[in-house]
């Protein structure tokens, strides 16, 4: 026996469900999207990422499930047997569409995945019909939580907001922010432990905010940057990409990523160095190691800048 | 443990452990995303026990904190063990299985009452009969240490008093249940296993008892392979006073700014004949050497493996051109031998991996496509269709004798405080320790800056601040038996009264390591970071307010 792992858990059945007419097998416990996924069903999703507990908030992934009044979250929804689901019908169609086109016409999605805009036009979301995007508010989280504006009649409201800048390792840019939870999750209880933030606020007034929404630096943050690599939207990013961005030479076509260890602690933790110009730019975990579950500790994240310096 | 020098389990067991035991070890800080491990195996229900001197970040985290005096391991870990025997909780049928010299070690710790543990390490009786009890009922349980437990002169002994412990209960040898020392930096476990040990070859094969071993590495590369033990870092240290040892070749290491003594290490390192040093900066030890030689960064600008502390060998790969005139390690080693005298060609990362494939049995399932394909492999992994081994030891388990193989000692040890005594002169006692934004001599971590990171301060209880008037910012002198240093103070109510704490970090703005002792372990050579006396002295006038500002800001 030595050298191989035990199974500790209780053997899973097989249970049989019908997605869009087919016949679908799945393990005990999995859930609607993995089914969808293993069928080769694409689903879209932004609030679900594989190292995460689902939170079912964005609403992106719901199906139909026949005897259920509502849609359900295909992310958090477990497989049962004799399931009949429904993922393209007109009911989920349109819902997905209008949830796409109530992000897009408040939130600056240009740095979502690729995939966010086929979304958008295969369920003929128009988030101009909401109205011209109006010019947000630069002190919008100087508001309380809790405190409502009102509500604009022209345009369609938005979360724009300036950038904060606030730290050397990471920048906040919450006009990018679609408060999927995941950098919440990530920070909490699915991997840091460390809760510096947490969803404030209620409605559109809603936004991630750290504890008394003081600044970043004098908040429980301990700058593992595991929010980051969570966030679907480019809200959080790295300092080097913000500023390569602003200054015009984030190039992502003339990046490379090696993974290799990295060079502290003797965790052996898998990084994902993103190159570009035979400079660091980014580094990443990937979510498929069980080390690290795709996750990093700031050294990890932030501490490869020595190797650059050239004193 | 047991001929083996690795821990015995996964990181994912302490997921599904029932006990976790956490000695000597600051991982939240230390070891981040192996806490993240352990964070899991709370959420899933285990237990959770700190042992450290110092309420850490970790201890937080525990249902109970062992705050036990610096250097009391020994007793603290004795008074468990008879707790657990006079309990009734031996897993007797695994010790009278796998385990010798049972008799001997009931007999060693009958001593160590409750009583007399609490008024030596200060830990409430009750704590470590609490301790006790769930270690040695638990299923499954996972006993973890650090640089706690191995930073003193009896090193070796510490450890030992835990693995007793393991065999007492039979916490060895099954998924979930294991010793895991964690290590401190990302290859010390793979440099062990590669034979960079004064008594190893490569693969833990014994340089003087194992005779095989030796002739096969002796036919391999056609040389005569000297049949006795080497130097050890600590003896090389005594070799260099004696003027025996004359010439160095240090690589990637800065045992200037590391060693315990700093103006003994200055001396000795000053002195040298010759003194070689390979690194990807000028530290303060290459700028002692004659010649230097840059080296590459070995984790991003050259192809190679590392192995991590659950003895999983991983690949490292070159993801950047490093800068002009640095070579890689595997070049300039073989351009040295090749002015010595002897061709080895060039050979890739990958082709000295293979040959020592060929002679490390525990390494020999190991190839590079295999490493690849399943993101590192954990020894021993004997052949191409071995899975690797996540725990060790599974033998001890088996009911058929020889299957089980030889039994694993107890080894009695006896309770030995530090030997930097406390007295009038020196009344407090300094450890030391990593903080998470940073690490070691801050070759690495000094070159980025985040809002976490502070300078070096001497860390002390509320109390013995108060007691000697001081605010935090306000400048001391902290002298040891060796030397001194001046330093701000901040208060931390992690700390009891009589206890400090400071870095490495920072050797620039404080150089810690004036102040510790070089007394070692006799076995593994480290040497007693954690245990110095100290003495703290108010420096006035005051001194700037700004005595508390980052130390660097960065460019």
């Amino acid at each position: 026996m030595n050298g191989h792992r035990v199974a500790l858990a209780a053997p899973r059945r097989l249970l049989t469900l019908t997605i869009d007419g087919r016949e679908v097998k799945v393990p005990e416990g999995s859930t609607l999207l993995q089914a969808c996924r293993q069928v080769g069903i694409d689903t879209p999703t932004l609030c679900y990422l594989e190292n995460l507990t689902p939170v079912n908030v964005c609403r992106v992934c719901v199906v139909e499930l026949e005897g259920s009044r509502t849609l359900v979250p295909a992310c958090s929804r477990k497989a049962e047997n004799g399931m009949v689901v429904s993922s393209d019908s007109e009911r989920v169609r349109a819902s997905r569409k209008l949830v796409l086109e109530f992000l897009a016409s408040s939130v600056d999605l240009s740095l979502c995945a690729p995939e966010v805009s086929a979304w958008m036009s295969r369920y003929g979301a128009d988030p101009a019909r909401f109205g011209s995007p109006e010019p947000g508010n630069v002190d919008r989280d100087r508001t309380r939580p809790g405190e409502h504006s009102p509500v604009s009649q022209d345009g369609a409201a938005t979360v724009a907001q300036p950038p904060k800048l606030d730290n050397d390792t990471y920048v906040r840019d919450y006009s990018r922010c679609i408060l999927c939870y995941k950098c919440v999750e990530a920070c909490g209880s699915d991997a840091q432990n460390t809760f510096a933030i947490a969803v404030a606020g209620r409605g559109f007034e809603a936004r991630i905010s750290t504890e008394f929404d003081v600044g970043l630096p004098d908040s429980a943050c301990v700058y593992c940057g595991n929010c980051i690599g969570v966030c679907p939207t480019g809200a959080l990013m790295f300092k080097s990409e913000f500023e390569m961005r602003q200054a015009g030479t984030w190039a992502p076509e003339r990046q490379s990523v090696t993974t290799t260890i990295c060079p502290y602690c003797g965790v052996g933790c898998n990084l994902e160095l993103h190159v570009q110009d035979n400079s660091i730019v980014k580094v990443t975990s990937p979510l498929d190691h069980d080390v690290t579950l795709g996750h990093l500790c700031v050294k990890g994240r932030f501490g490869y800048r020595f190797v650059q310096s050239r004193e | 443990m047991f001929g083996a020098g690795g821990g015995t389990s996964s990181y994912l067991e302490a997921e599904e452990a029932d006990v976790i035991v956490l000695w000597g070890s600051n991982a939240r800080e230390a070891h981040p995303i192996y806490f993240h491990h352990v964070l899991r195996g709370l959420r899933n229900g285990a237990k959770f026990y700190v042992v450290d001197p110092r309420r850490t970040t970790s201890a937080q985290w525990a249902d109970l904190w062992l705050g036990l005096d610096v250097g009391s391991d020994i007793c603290l870990a004795n008074a468990i063990g008879r707790e657990i025997i006079h309990a009734g909780l031996v897993n007797h049928e695994f010790v009278s299985r796998a385990t010798a010299n049972f008799d001997a070690y009931v007999e060693a710790v009958e001593p160590y009452t409750l009583e007399r543990a609490e008024r030596e390490t200060l830990v409430p009786a009750q704590a470590i009969s609490e301790l006790a009890h769930a270690y040695a009922q638990a299923d499954r349980a996972q006993l973890c240490w650090t640089l706690g437990i191995t930073e003193h002169h009896n090193a070796t002994d510490n450890v030992f008093a835990l693995i007793n412990l393991a065999l007492l209960t039979g916490h060895v040898g099954r998924w979930g249940s294991g010793l895991v020392p964690l290590r401190g930096q990302n290859n010390v476990q793979g440099g062990g296993d590669m034979g960079a040990l004064p008594n190893k070859l490569p693969g833990f094969q014994d340089v003087v008892t194992n005779l095989d071993a030796r002739e096969r590495f002796e036919r391999t590369w056609g040389v005569p392979i000297p049949a006795q033990a080497g130097w050890h870092l600590s003896l090389m240290f005594e070799a260099m006073e004696r003027k025996e040892l004359t010439t160095a070749y240090i690589l990637g290491e800065n045992p200037l700014r590391s060693e315990a003594d700093t103006d003994r290490a200055e001396r000795l390192l000053g002195g040298l004949e010759h003194l070689v040093v390979q690194d990807i900066f000028l530290t303060d030890t290459a700028r002692l050497a004659e010649v230097v030689l840059p080296g590459t960064a070995s984790w991003c600008e050259a192809e190679g493996t590392v192995t991590s502390s659950e003895r999983r060998v991983q690949r490292v790969r070159r993801a950047l051109e490093p800068p002009e005139g640095a070579r890689d390690d595997i070049e300039i080693i073989c351009e040295l031998a090749r002015r010595l005298g002897t061709d080895w060609g060039h050979p890739t990362a990958q082709e000295v991996w293979d040959e020592l494939r060929s002679l490390s049995p525990i390494h020999a399932g190991m190839s590079y496509p295999r490493l690849e394909q399943l993101g590192g492999l954990q020894w021993p992994c004997r052949d191409e269709s071995d899975p690797g081994s996540p725990f060790l030891h599974g033998r001890l388990w088996e009911e058929d004798p020889e299957l089980r193989g030889p039994a694993a000692p107890f080894t009695p040890v006896v309770a030995e405080g530090p030997l930097d005594s406390l007295n009038e002169e020196y009344p407090i006692r300094l450890t030391t320790g990593r903080r998470l934004d940073s690490f070691n001599t801050g070759v690495q971590s000094s070159h980025y800056q985040t809002p976490i990171r502070r300078p070096e301060a001497l860390n002390l209880s509320p109390e013995d601040m108060a007691r000697l008037g001081l605010q935090d910012g306000d400048l001391v002198r902290v002298a040891s038996r060796r030397g001194s240093v001046r330093a701000p103070v901040q208060t931390d109510a992690g700390l009891r009264p009589g206890l400090a704490f400071m870095t490495l970090h920072f050797p620039e703005q404080v150089a810690t390591n004036r102040l510790t002792l070089d007394a070692w372990d006799p076995l593994s050579g480290t040497a007693e970071f954690k245990a110095t006396a100290i003495r703290v002295e108010p420096v006035s006038p005051a001194p700037p307010l700004d005595a508390l500002q980052p130390v660097r800001s960065t460019s």
